[in-house]
Protein backbone atom coordinates (compact mmCIF):
# COMPACT_ATOMS: atom_id res chain seq x y z
CA UNK A 1 0.00 0.00 0.00
CA UNK A 2 1.31 3.55 -0.92
CA UNK A 3 0.17 7.06 -0.02
CA UNK A 4 1.19 10.37 -2.01
CA UNK A 5 0.38 13.96 -1.48
CA UNK A 6 1.00 16.93 -0.79
CA UNK A 7 2.58 17.93 3.01
CA UNK A 8 0.81 19.70 5.50
CA UNK A 9 3.49 20.44 8.33
CA UNK A 10 3.32 21.71 12.25
CA UNK A 11 5.65 21.42 14.79
CA UNK A 12 5.67 20.26 17.97
CA UNK A 13 3.10 19.42 20.52
CA UNK A 14 0.14 19.59 18.66
CA UNK A 15 -2.10 18.38 21.18
CA UNK A 16 -6.06 17.21 20.32
CA UNK A 17 -7.80 20.18 21.68
CA UNK A 18 -6.18 22.09 17.99
CA UNK A 19 -6.56 19.19 15.91
CA UNK A 20 -10.24 19.49 17.16
CA UNK A 21 -11.24 21.64 19.60
CA UNK A 22 -14.07 20.40 22.33
CA UNK A 23 -16.75 22.98 21.60
CA UNK A 24 -17.50 20.50 18.75
CA UNK A 25 -17.30 17.69 20.92
CA UNK A 26 -21.24 17.43 20.89
CA UNK A 27 -21.10 16.88 17.04
CA UNK A 28 -21.30 13.60 15.72
CA UNK A 29 -21.65 13.13 12.12
CA UNK A 30 -18.20 12.83 10.95
CA UNK A 31 -18.32 14.78 7.88
CA UNK A 32 -19.62 18.02 10.02
CA UNK A 33 -16.93 17.32 12.54
CA UNK A 34 -14.34 17.47 10.14
CA UNK A 35 -15.02 20.71 8.83
CA UNK A 36 -13.38 22.15 12.05
CA UNK A 37 -10.18 19.72 11.87
CA UNK A 38 -6.78 21.27 12.68
CA UNK A 39 -9.26 25.20 12.41
CA UNK A 40 -7.19 26.69 16.01
CA UNK A 41 -4.04 26.03 14.42
CA UNK A 42 -4.37 26.38 10.84
CA UNK A 43 -7.89 27.91 9.80
CA UNK A 44 -6.77 26.99 6.06
CA UNK A 45 -6.41 23.36 6.61
CA UNK A 46 -9.98 22.13 5.65
CA UNK A 47 -10.35 24.38 2.37
CA UNK A 48 -6.84 22.99 0.97
CA UNK A 49 -6.14 19.63 2.04
CA UNK A 50 -6.60 17.22 -0.74
CA UNK A 51 -7.43 13.74 -0.72
CA UNK A 52 -4.47 11.67 0.13
CA UNK A 53 -2.30 14.66 1.56
CA UNK A 54 0.12 14.13 4.14
CA UNK A 55 0.66 15.76 7.33
CA UNK A 56 3.86 16.21 8.83
CA UNK A 57 4.47 17.21 12.04
CA UNK A 58 7.49 17.12 14.78
CA UNK A 59 7.27 15.82 18.76
CA UNK A 60 4.32 13.90 20.75
CA UNK A 61 1.73 14.79 17.92
CA UNK A 62 -1.66 14.25 19.28
CA UNK A 63 -1.02 14.96 22.84
CA UNK A 64 -3.75 15.63 25.57
CA UNK A 65 -7.56 14.44 25.27
CA UNK A 66 -8.00 10.76 24.59
CA UNK A 67 -10.85 12.22 21.61
CA UNK A 68 -10.90 9.32 19.06
CA UNK A 69 -12.19 12.32 17.53
CA UNK A 70 -8.64 13.70 16.52
CA UNK A 71 -7.44 11.15 13.86
CA UNK A 72 -11.06 10.83 13.10
CA UNK A 73 -11.35 13.97 11.50
CA UNK A 74 -7.68 14.06 10.27
CA UNK A 75 -8.64 10.97 8.34
CA UNK A 76 -12.13 12.25 7.38
CA UNK A 77 -10.36 15.31 6.03
CA UNK A 78 -8.59 12.96 3.36
CA UNK A 79 -4.87 12.86 4.82
CA UNK A 80 -3.49 9.62 4.01
CA UNK A 81 -0.69 9.56 6.57
CA UNK A 82 0.47 11.71 9.49
CA UNK A 83 4.51 11.10 10.12
CA UNK A 84 5.88 12.44 12.92
CA UNK A 85 8.95 12.55 15.04
CA UNK A 86 6.71 10.63 18.01
CA UNK A 87 3.28 10.50 19.07
CA UNK A 88 1.60 10.85 22.10
CA UNK A 89 0.28 7.65 23.22
CA UNK A 90 -3.48 7.14 23.47
CA UNK A 91 -3.61 9.03 19.51
CA UNK A 92 -0.64 6.57 18.34
CA UNK A 93 -3.45 3.56 19.76
CA UNK A 94 -6.12 5.50 18.29
CA UNK A 95 -4.70 6.02 15.08
CA UNK A 96 -3.89 2.41 14.45
CA UNK A 97 -7.48 1.37 16.04
CA UNK A 98 -9.28 3.41 13.30
CA UNK A 99 -7.13 2.18 10.66
CA UNK A 100 -5.85 6.11 9.91
CA UNK A 101 -2.00 4.95 8.49
CA UNK A 102 0.68 7.04 11.02
CA UNK A 103 4.59 6.53 11.10
CA UNK A 104 7.53 7.74 13.62
CA UNK A 105 10.20 8.58 11.69
CA UNK A 106 12.45 11.53 12.99
CA UNK A 107 14.69 12.25 9.99
CA UNK A 108 11.36 12.53 7.83
CA UNK A 109 9.56 15.20 10.10
CA UNK A 110 12.37 16.91 9.93
CA UNK A 111 13.38 17.57 6.65
CA UNK A 112 10.31 17.35 4.80
CA UNK A 113 8.67 21.08 4.19
CA UNK A 114 5.54 21.75 3.91
CA UNK A 115 4.15 21.74 0.44
CA UNK A 116 6.65 18.81 -0.62
CA UNK A 117 5.03 16.30 -2.74
CA UNK A 118 5.94 13.29 -0.60
CA UNK A 119 4.88 9.80 -1.36
CA UNK A 120 4.75 6.71 1.59
CA UNK A 121 5.12 2.78 1.05
CA UNK A 122 3.86 1.17 3.88
CA UNK A 123 4.96 -2.13 3.15
CA UNK A 124 8.90 -1.17 3.32
CA UNK A 125 8.73 2.07 5.72
CA UNK A 126 10.42 4.21 3.26
CA UNK A 127 9.35 7.80 3.15
CA UNK A 128 10.31 9.55 -0.58
CA UNK A 129 10.53 13.65 -0.34
CA UNK A 130 9.93 13.67 -4.47
CA UNK A 131 10.54 16.91 -4.22
CA UNK A 132 13.86 17.13 -2.84
CA UNK A 133 14.44 13.51 -3.76
CA UNK A 134 15.59 12.49 -0.18
CA UNK A 135 14.53 9.33 0.96
CA UNK A 136 13.71 8.19 4.53
CA UNK A 137 13.09 4.72 6.49
CA UNK A 138 10.41 4.66 9.07
CA UNK A 139 10.60 2.04 12.10
CA UNK A 140 8.30 -0.93 10.69
CA UNK A 141 5.40 -1.57 13.21
CA UNK A 142 5.19 -4.47 15.19
CA UNK A 143 3.36 -7.41 13.53
CA UNK A 144 0.58 -7.25 16.20
CA UNK A 145 -0.17 -3.84 14.90
CA UNK A 146 0.64 -4.44 11.54
CA UNK A 147 -2.63 -6.99 11.79
CA UNK A 148 -5.07 -4.67 13.25
CA UNK A 149 -4.00 -2.17 10.37
CA UNK A 150 -4.37 -4.37 7.84
CA UNK A 151 -7.54 -5.22 8.99
CA UNK A 152 -8.73 -1.52 8.99
CA UNK A 153 -8.94 -1.17 12.13
CA UNK A 154 -9.40 -2.74 15.76
CA UNK A 155 -12.86 -3.74 14.79
CA UNK A 156 -11.88 -5.46 11.57
CA UNK A 157 -9.24 -7.27 13.91
CA UNK A 158 -11.74 -8.12 16.07
CA UNK A 159 -14.70 -9.61 13.38
CA UNK A 160 -11.66 -11.95 12.07
CA UNK B 1 14.90 -8.90 35.90
CA UNK B 2 12.51 -7.53 38.49
CA UNK B 3 9.34 -6.29 37.36
CA UNK B 4 7.91 -2.74 37.83
CA UNK B 5 5.04 -2.72 39.92
CA UNK B 6 2.99 -1.60 36.56
CA UNK B 7 4.48 -4.71 34.91
CA UNK B 8 3.43 -6.78 37.62
CA UNK B 9 -0.43 -6.04 37.68
CA UNK B 10 -0.11 -6.63 33.48
CA UNK B 11 1.45 -9.72 33.99
CA UNK B 12 -1.07 -10.65 36.44
CA UNK B 13 -4.18 -9.44 34.02
CA UNK B 14 -2.19 -11.31 31.11
CA UNK B 15 -2.27 -14.32 32.60
CA UNK B 16 1.68 -14.54 32.51
CA UNK B 17 4.23 -15.21 35.51
CA UNK B 18 5.91 -11.90 34.15
CA UNK B 19 6.25 -9.81 31.23
CA UNK B 20 9.15 -7.05 30.43
CA UNK B 21 9.41 -4.02 29.12
CA UNK B 22 7.79 -3.57 25.00
CA UNK B 23 5.73 -6.82 25.22
CA UNK B 24 2.76 -7.07 23.62
CA UNK B 25 0.34 -8.32 25.51
CA UNK B 26 -3.55 -8.82 25.70
CA UNK B 27 -5.26 -8.18 29.34
CA UNK B 28 -8.14 -9.14 31.33
CA UNK B 29 -9.81 -5.50 32.21
CA UNK B 30 -11.63 -4.83 35.89
CA UNK B 31 -13.32 -1.94 34.59
CA UNK B 32 -14.08 -0.10 31.21
CA UNK B 33 -15.41 3.76 31.49
CA UNK B 34 -16.45 6.39 29.29
CA UNK B 35 -17.64 9.32 29.46
CA UNK B 36 -21.31 11.43 27.08
CA UNK B 37 -18.23 12.45 24.60
CA UNK B 38 -16.56 9.71 24.15
CA UNK B 39 -19.14 6.77 24.72
CA UNK B 40 -22.04 8.07 21.75
CA UNK B 41 -18.54 7.22 19.51
CA UNK B 42 -17.75 4.05 21.25
CA UNK B 43 -21.59 2.59 20.57
CA UNK B 44 -21.31 3.32 17.18
CA UNK B 45 -17.77 1.58 17.15
CA UNK B 46 -19.82 -1.55 18.50
CA UNK B 47 -22.02 -2.02 16.38
CA UNK B 48 -19.45 -2.64 13.96
CA UNK B 49 -18.44 -5.14 16.06
CA UNK B 50 -20.43 -8.85 15.15
CA UNK B 51 -21.75 -9.17 19.16
CA UNK B 52 -24.09 -7.30 20.58
CA UNK B 53 -23.42 -7.85 24.36
CA UNK B 54 -21.31 -6.28 26.76
CA UNK B 55 -19.00 -8.83 28.76
CA UNK B 56 -19.65 -7.79 32.17
CA UNK B 57 -22.31 -5.33 32.95
CA UNK B 58 -20.98 -4.40 36.41
CA UNK B 59 -17.38 -4.08 34.98
CA UNK B 60 -18.67 -0.80 32.65
CA UNK B 61 -19.01 2.77 34.22
CA UNK B 62 -20.43 5.20 32.26
CA UNK B 63 -20.10 8.68 33.20
CA UNK B 64 -22.53 11.89 32.18
CA UNK B 65 -20.03 14.51 33.13
CA UNK B 66 -18.44 16.19 30.30
CA UNK B 67 -21.28 18.84 29.00
CA UNK B 68 -24.39 18.04 31.63
CA UNK B 69 -27.10 19.21 32.79
CA UNK B 70 -27.05 18.99 29.11
CA UNK B 71 -25.41 22.62 27.57
CA UNK B 72 -27.55 21.80 24.29
CA UNK B 73 -29.30 20.14 21.94
CA UNK B 74 -26.68 17.70 20.56
CA UNK B 75 -25.25 17.22 24.33
CA UNK B 76 -28.64 16.34 25.25
CA UNK B 77 -28.90 13.92 22.42
CA UNK B 78 -25.38 12.03 22.77
CA UNK B 79 -26.35 11.29 26.84
CA UNK B 80 -29.83 10.36 26.02
CA UNK B 81 -27.69 7.64 23.29
CA UNK B 82 -25.93 6.85 26.40
CA UNK B 83 -28.51 6.37 28.77
CA UNK B 84 -30.26 3.95 26.27
CA UNK B 85 -27.67 1.99 25.46
CA UNK B 86 -27.17 1.53 29.47
CA UNK B 87 -30.55 0.58 29.70
CA UNK B 88 -30.61 -1.99 26.80
CA UNK B 89 -27.19 -3.69 28.38
CA UNK B 90 -28.40 -3.09 32.11
CA UNK B 91 -25.60 -1.53 32.72
CA UNK B 92 -25.02 -1.13 36.44
CA UNK B 93 -22.65 1.60 37.21
CA UNK B 94 -24.40 4.39 35.05
CA UNK B 95 -24.06 7.98 36.20
CA UNK B 96 -26.55 10.43 35.11
CA UNK B 97 -27.56 13.79 36.23
CA UNK B 98 -28.31 13.38 40.15
CA UNK B 99 -25.83 11.03 40.78
CA UNK B 100 -23.24 11.93 38.84
CA UNK B 101 -20.13 13.53 39.14
CA UNK B 102 -16.83 13.91 37.06
CA UNK B 103 -15.34 10.52 36.33
CA UNK B 104 -12.03 10.20 37.92
CA UNK B 105 -13.13 11.65 41.19
CA UNK B 106 -16.46 10.09 41.04
CA UNK B 107 -15.36 6.27 40.62
CA UNK B 108 -12.76 5.86 43.60
CA UNK B 109 -15.19 7.10 45.64
CA UNK B 110 -17.86 4.72 44.70
CA UNK B 111 -15.39 2.17 45.68
CA UNK B 112 -15.06 1.08 41.57
CA UNK B 113 -11.88 1.76 41.64
CA UNK B 114 -9.20 -0.47 43.89
CA UNK B 115 -5.68 -1.38 44.11
CA UNK B 116 -4.25 -4.00 41.82
CA UNK B 117 -7.53 -3.68 39.34
CA UNK B 118 -6.47 -2.94 35.47
CA UNK B 119 -8.66 -0.32 34.25
CA UNK B 120 -8.88 1.73 30.42
CA UNK B 121 -11.53 4.27 30.41
CA UNK B 122 -12.09 6.36 27.06
CA UNK B 123 -10.66 9.54 28.87
CA UNK B 124 -7.14 10.94 28.94
CA UNK B 125 -7.49 11.34 32.87
CA UNK B 126 -7.98 7.39 33.59
CA UNK B 127 -4.71 7.45 34.60
CA UNK B 128 -5.66 9.02 37.81
CA UNK B 129 -6.83 5.59 40.03
CA UNK B 130 -2.90 5.18 40.28
CA UNK B 131 -3.33 6.98 43.27
CA UNK B 132 -4.75 3.56 44.76
CA UNK B 133 -2.39 1.09 43.40
CA UNK B 134 -4.34 0.38 40.16
CA UNK B 135 -3.45 0.23 36.74
CA UNK B 136 -5.03 2.66 35.05
CA UNK B 137 -4.83 4.26 30.98
CA UNK B 138 -6.62 6.84 29.16
CA UNK B 139 -7.71 5.06 25.97
CA UNK B 140 -9.85 5.79 22.70
CA UNK B 141 -13.30 5.09 21.76
CA UNK B 142 -12.50 2.03 19.80
CA UNK B 143 -10.72 0.45 22.23
CA UNK B 144 -13.34 1.17 24.96
CA UNK B 145 -16.10 -0.34 22.56
CA UNK B 146 -13.64 -3.42 22.26
CA UNK B 147 -12.94 -3.43 26.22
CA UNK B 148 -16.88 -3.30 26.62
CA UNK B 149 -17.27 -6.25 23.97
CA UNK B 150 -14.86 -8.73 25.44
CA UNK B 151 -13.05 -7.35 28.48
CA UNK B 152 -9.81 -7.46 27.20
CA UNK B 153 -7.24 -4.64 25.91
CA UNK B 154 -4.09 -5.03 23.94
CA UNK B 155 -1.22 -2.91 25.51
CA UNK B 156 2.40 -2.87 25.17
CA UNK B 157 4.24 -3.27 28.37
CA UNK B 158 5.55 -0.12 29.59
CA UNK B 159 9.23 0.60 30.90
CA UNK B 160 9.22 3.02 33.78
CA UNK B 161 10.20 6.36 35.59
CA UNK B 162 10.84 6.45 38.95
CA UNK B 163 10.19 9.67 41.11
CA UNK B 164 11.49 9.27 44.50
CA UNK B 165 9.83 11.46 46.95
CA UNK B 166 11.01 12.26 50.56
CA UNK B 167 10.62 15.47 53.05
CA UNK B 168 7.41 16.99 53.88
CA UNK B 169 5.51 19.52 51.68
CA UNK B 170 5.49 23.20 53.53
CA UNK B 171 1.95 24.94 53.92
CA UNK B 172 0.15 25.59 50.78
CA UNK B 173 2.21 23.24 48.98
CA UNK B 174 0.06 20.59 47.65
CA UNK B 175 0.22 17.57 44.89
CA UNK B 176 -0.98 19.89 41.83
CA UNK B 177 2.46 21.70 42.37
CA UNK B 178 4.66 18.19 42.90
CA UNK B 179 2.88 17.37 39.58
CA UNK B 180 3.97 20.81 37.90
CA UNK B 181 7.43 20.71 39.24
CA UNK B 182 7.69 17.18 37.34
CA UNK B 183 6.14 18.14 34.62
CA UNK B 184 8.39 21.38 34.33
CA UNK B 185 11.70 19.18 34.75
CA UNK B 186 11.26 16.43 32.50
CA UNK B 187 8.62 17.97 29.94
CA UNK B 188 5.02 17.05 27.83
CA UNK B 189 6.77 14.16 26.49
CA UNK B 190 8.95 13.34 29.20
CA UNK B 191 7.28 10.05 30.13
CA UNK B 192 6.04 9.33 26.65
CA UNK B 193 4.85 5.94 26.89
CA UNK B 194 6.17 5.28 30.05
CA UNK B 195 5.12 4.62 33.40
CA UNK B 196 5.86 7.18 36.27
CA UNK B 197 6.21 4.76 39.52
CA UNK B 198 6.38 7.22 42.41
CA UNK B 199 8.05 5.83 45.95
CA UNK B 200 9.82 7.19 48.68
CA UNK B 201 9.21 8.27 52.42
CA UNK B 202 7.13 11.36 51.41
CA UNK B 203 4.40 9.78 50.11
CA UNK B 204 3.59 9.10 53.46
CA UNK B 205 2.90 13.14 54.07
CA UNK B 206 0.96 13.04 50.65
CA UNK B 207 -3.45 13.11 51.10
CA UNK B 208 -5.34 10.74 48.79
CA UNK B 209 -6.56 13.65 47.51
CA UNK B 210 -2.95 15.30 46.65
CA UNK B 211 -2.05 11.36 45.07
CA UNK B 212 -5.35 11.22 43.05
CA UNK B 213 -3.98 15.38 41.44
CA UNK B 214 -0.46 13.96 40.99
CA UNK B 215 -1.58 10.56 39.09
CA UNK B 216 -3.92 12.48 37.19
CA UNK B 217 -1.49 14.68 35.48
CA UNK B 218 0.81 11.68 34.68
CA UNK B 219 -0.80 11.89 30.80
CA UNK B 220 0.34 15.56 30.80
CA UNK B 221 4.07 14.27 31.11
CA UNK B 222 2.94 11.89 28.13
CA UNK B 223 2.59 8.86 30.81
CA UNK B 224 0.69 5.66 30.29
CA UNK B 225 0.02 5.45 34.24
CA UNK B 226 1.29 7.14 37.13
CA UNK B 227 1.54 4.98 40.35
CA UNK B 228 1.85 5.02 44.08
CA UNK B 229 2.56 2.32 46.23
CA UNK B 230 -0.47 0.95 48.63
CA UNK B 231 -0.08 2.46 52.33
CA UNK B 232 -2.38 2.62 55.23
CA UNK B 233 -4.19 6.13 53.73
CA UNK B 234 -4.70 3.99 50.79
CA UNK B 235 -6.21 1.11 52.46
CA UNK B 236 -8.05 3.63 54.31
CA UNK B 237 -9.55 4.90 50.92
CA UNK B 238 -10.34 2.35 49.50
CA UNK B 239 -12.36 0.44 52.79
CA UNK B 240 -14.23 3.44 53.62
CA UNK B 241 -15.93 3.95 49.89
CA UNK B 242 -16.67 0.40 49.09
CA UNK B 243 -16.07 -3.71 49.86
CA UNK B 244 -14.73 -4.81 46.44
CA UNK B 245 -11.34 -6.80 47.53
CA UNK B 246 -8.34 -4.99 46.48
CA UNK B 247 -4.98 -6.59 45.92
CA UNK B 248 -1.36 -5.13 47.02
CA UNK B 249 1.57 -5.41 44.04
CA UNK B 250 5.04 -4.16 44.80
CA UNK B 251 7.45 -3.37 42.82
CA UNK B 252 10.62 -6.53 42.94
CA UNK B 253 13.67 -4.65 44.36
CA UNK B 254 15.88 -5.27 41.44
CA UNK B 255 13.71 -3.46 38.94
CA UNK B 256 14.78 -1.92 36.27
CA UNK B 257 13.81 1.85 35.27
CA UNK B 258 14.85 3.94 32.47
CA UNK B 259 15.53 7.28 34.83
CA UNK B 260 14.78 7.96 38.38
CA UNK B 261 14.91 11.18 40.15
CA UNK B 262 14.87 11.92 43.68
CA UNK B 263 12.22 14.91 44.78
CA UNK B 264 12.77 16.62 48.51
CA UNK B 265 8.86 18.06 48.82
CA UNK B 266 9.68 20.21 51.44
CA UNK B 267 11.69 22.31 49.16
CA UNK B 268 8.80 22.53 46.56
CA UNK B 269 6.95 25.85 46.28
CA UNK B 270 3.82 26.94 44.87
CA UNK B 271 4.10 26.10 41.02
CA UNK B 272 2.28 27.59 38.19
CA UNK B 273 1.64 26.89 34.27
CA UNK B 274 2.30 29.35 31.86
CA UNK B 275 0.27 28.86 28.66
CA UNK B 276 0.56 27.31 26.10
CA UNK B 277 1.61 23.95 27.80
CA UNK B 278 1.52 22.38 31.30
CA UNK B 279 5.44 21.97 31.04
CA UNK B 280 5.91 26.11 30.96
CA UNK B 281 6.53 26.19 35.08
CA UNK B 282 7.30 28.76 36.78
CA UNK B 283 7.35 29.09 40.83
CA UNK B 284 4.97 31.82 42.29
CA UNK B 285 8.14 33.19 43.95
CA UNK B 286 9.76 33.34 40.64
CA UNK B 287 6.96 35.18 38.66
CA UNK B 288 8.29 39.22 38.66
CA UNK B 289 5.20 40.36 36.54
CA UNK B 290 1.75 41.10 37.80
CA UNK B 291 -0.62 39.07 35.69
CA UNK B 292 -4.00 40.14 36.18
CA UNK B 293 -6.65 37.66 35.50
CA UNK B 294 -10.50 37.77 34.72
CA UNK B 295 -11.48 34.37 35.93
CA UNK B 296 -10.15 31.91 38.45
CA UNK B 297 -11.78 28.58 37.95
CA UNK B 298 -11.16 25.59 41.08
CA UNK B 299 -12.48 22.05 40.65
CA UNK B 300 -12.08 19.35 37.52
CA UNK B 301 -11.27 15.89 37.87
CA UNK B 302 -7.21 17.32 39.28
CA UNK B 303 -8.93 19.57 41.67
CA UNK B 304 -12.58 19.51 42.24
CA UNK B 305 -11.85 16.88 45.80
CA UNK B 306 -12.91 17.69 49.44
CA UNK B 307 -9.13 18.79 50.39
CA UNK B 308 -8.93 21.20 47.50
CA UNK B 309 -12.10 23.03 48.51
CA UNK B 310 -11.30 23.14 52.22
CA UNK B 311 -7.74 24.63 51.06
CA UNK B 312 -9.37 26.99 48.59
CA UNK B 313 -12.35 28.12 51.30
CA UNK B 314 -9.43 28.50 53.96
CA UNK B 315 -7.66 31.19 51.37
CA UNK B 316 -11.29 33.21 50.52
CA UNK B 317 -12.63 32.50 53.79
CA UNK B 318 -14.01 35.85 55.23
CA UNK B 319 -12.16 37.77 52.19
CA UNK B 320 -13.79 38.93 48.95
CA UNK B 321 -13.20 37.71 45.30
CA UNK B 322 -10.85 40.98 43.48
CA UNK B 323 -13.21 43.46 41.04
CA UNK B 324 -13.48 41.91 37.83
CA UNK B 325 -12.62 38.24 38.71
CA UNK B 326 -15.30 35.31 38.21
CA UNK B 327 -14.67 32.64 40.53
CA UNK B 328 -16.25 29.24 39.34
CA UNK B 329 -15.88 26.34 42.17
CA UNK B 330 -17.21 23.17 41.08
CA UNK B 331 -17.45 20.69 43.22
CA UNK B 332 -16.75 17.04 41.18
CA UNK B 333 -19.15 14.99 43.02
CA UNK B 334 -22.71 15.12 44.72
CA UNK B 335 -21.17 13.76 47.64
CA UNK B 336 -17.92 16.39 47.68
CA UNK B 337 -20.79 19.08 47.20
CA UNK B 338 -22.87 17.77 49.87
CA UNK B 339 -19.75 17.44 52.53
CA UNK B 340 -18.46 21.29 51.59
CA UNK B 341 -22.40 22.39 52.07
CA UNK B 342 -21.95 20.28 55.50
CA UNK B 343 -18.64 22.33 56.37
CA UNK B 344 -19.84 25.67 55.22
CA UNK B 345 -17.64 26.07 52.62
CA UNK B 346 -20.38 26.17 50.40
CA UNK B 347 -21.09 29.34 52.18
CA UNK B 348 -17.17 30.35 52.03
CA UNK B 349 -17.62 30.41 48.34
CA UNK B 350 -20.78 32.53 47.90
CA UNK B 351 -20.06 35.41 50.37
CA UNK B 352 -16.67 35.73 49.14
CA UNK B 353 -18.64 36.29 45.62
CA UNK B 354 -17.65 33.02 44.03
CA UNK B 355 -20.41 31.38 42.19
CA UNK B 356 -20.85 27.30 43.05
CA UNK B 357 -21.76 25.12 40.67
CA UNK B 358 -23.21 21.29 39.86
CA UNK B 359 -20.26 19.05 39.05
CA UNK B 360 -18.99 19.47 35.79
CA UNK B 361 -16.38 19.09 33.44
CA UNK B 362 -17.84 22.22 31.81
CA UNK B 363 -14.69 25.06 31.33
CA UNK B 364 -11.79 22.76 32.13
CA UNK B 365 -12.30 21.86 28.47
CA UNK B 366 -14.24 25.00 27.03
CA UNK B 367 -17.12 23.25 27.17
CA UNK B 368 -19.60 25.77 29.11
CA UNK B 369 -19.72 26.80 32.45
CA UNK B 370 -17.21 29.23 32.57
CA UNK B 371 -15.59 30.04 28.78
CA UNK B 372 -13.09 32.50 27.82
CA UNK B 373 -13.26 35.87 25.64
CA UNK B 374 -10.64 36.61 23.11
CA UNK B 375 -7.95 38.36 25.32
CA UNK B 376 -8.83 37.12 28.89
CA UNK B 377 -7.04 35.13 31.16
CA UNK B 378 -7.94 32.07 33.52
CA UNK B 379 -5.75 30.84 36.74
CA UNK B 380 -7.22 27.41 36.56
CA UNK B 381 -6.80 24.12 38.87
CA UNK B 382 -7.59 22.17 35.64
CA UNK B 383 -4.96 20.15 33.65
CA UNK B 384 -4.34 21.60 30.36
CA UNK B 385 -3.39 25.14 28.95
CA UNK B 386 -3.42 24.18 25.48
CA UNK B 387 -4.15 27.22 23.02
CA UNK B 388 -8.25 27.29 22.76
CA UNK B 389 -8.91 25.11 25.97
CA UNK B 390 -10.77 27.06 27.67
CA UNK B 391 -12.16 29.17 24.94
CA UNK B 392 -11.10 31.64 22.27
CA UNK B 393 -7.58 30.93 20.52
CA UNK B 394 -6.36 34.02 21.92
CA UNK B 395 -7.31 33.62 25.37
CA UNK B 396 -4.66 32.19 28.22
CA UNK B 397 -4.84 29.37 30.71
CA UNK B 398 -2.21 29.80 34.08
CA UNK B 399 -2.86 26.05 35.78
CA UNK B 400 -1.71 26.43 39.46
CA UNK B 401 -3.02 24.20 43.23
CA UNK B 402 -6.58 25.12 44.49
CA UNK B 403 -4.88 27.54 47.08
CA UNK B 404 -2.74 29.54 44.45
CA UNK B 405 -5.91 30.26 42.55
CA UNK B 406 -8.03 31.42 45.45
CA UNK B 407 -5.38 33.44 46.38
CA UNK B 408 -5.11 34.81 42.51
CA UNK B 409 -8.86 35.32 43.16
CA UNK B 410 -8.78 37.09 46.03
CA UNK B 411 -5.82 39.41 44.79
CA UNK B 412 -7.04 40.00 41.18
CA UNK B 413 -3.35 38.82 40.03
CA UNK B 414 -1.47 35.91 40.18
CA UNK B 415 0.27 35.40 43.85
CA UNK B 416 0.52 32.53 46.67
CA UNK B 417 -1.67 32.50 49.92
CA UNK B 418 1.09 34.17 52.33
CA UNK B 419 3.01 31.64 54.81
Amino acid sequence: MKAKGRVFKYGDNVDTDVIIPARYLNIQDKKELSSHAMEDIDKDFVRNVEKGDIMVARRNFGCGSSREHAPMVIKESGISCVIADTFARIFFRNAINIGLPILECPDAAEFISAGDEVEVDFDTGVITDITTGRSFNAEPFPEFMQKIINSNGLVGYINS
Amino acid sequence: MGMTMTQKILAAHAGLDSVKAGQLIEAELDLVLGNDITTPVAIDVMKGIKKDTVFDREKIALVMDHFIPNKDIKSAENCKCCREFALKHEITNYFDVGKMGIEHALLPESGLTVAGDCIIGADSHTCTYGALGAFSTGVGSTDMAAGMATGKAWFKVPSAIRFNLTGKPSKWVSGKDVILHIIGMIGVDGALYRSMEFTGDGIKNLSIDDRFTIANMAIEAGGKNGIFPVDDIAIEYMKSHGNRPYKIYEADSDAVYDEEYTIDLSELKPVVAFPHLPENTKTVDDIKERITVDQAVIGSCTNGRISDLRIAAEVIRGKRIADNVRCIVIPATQKIYLRALEEGLIKDFIEAGAIVSTPTCGPCLGGYMGILAKGERCISTTNRNFVGRMGDTESEVYLASPAVAAASAVAGFITAPEV
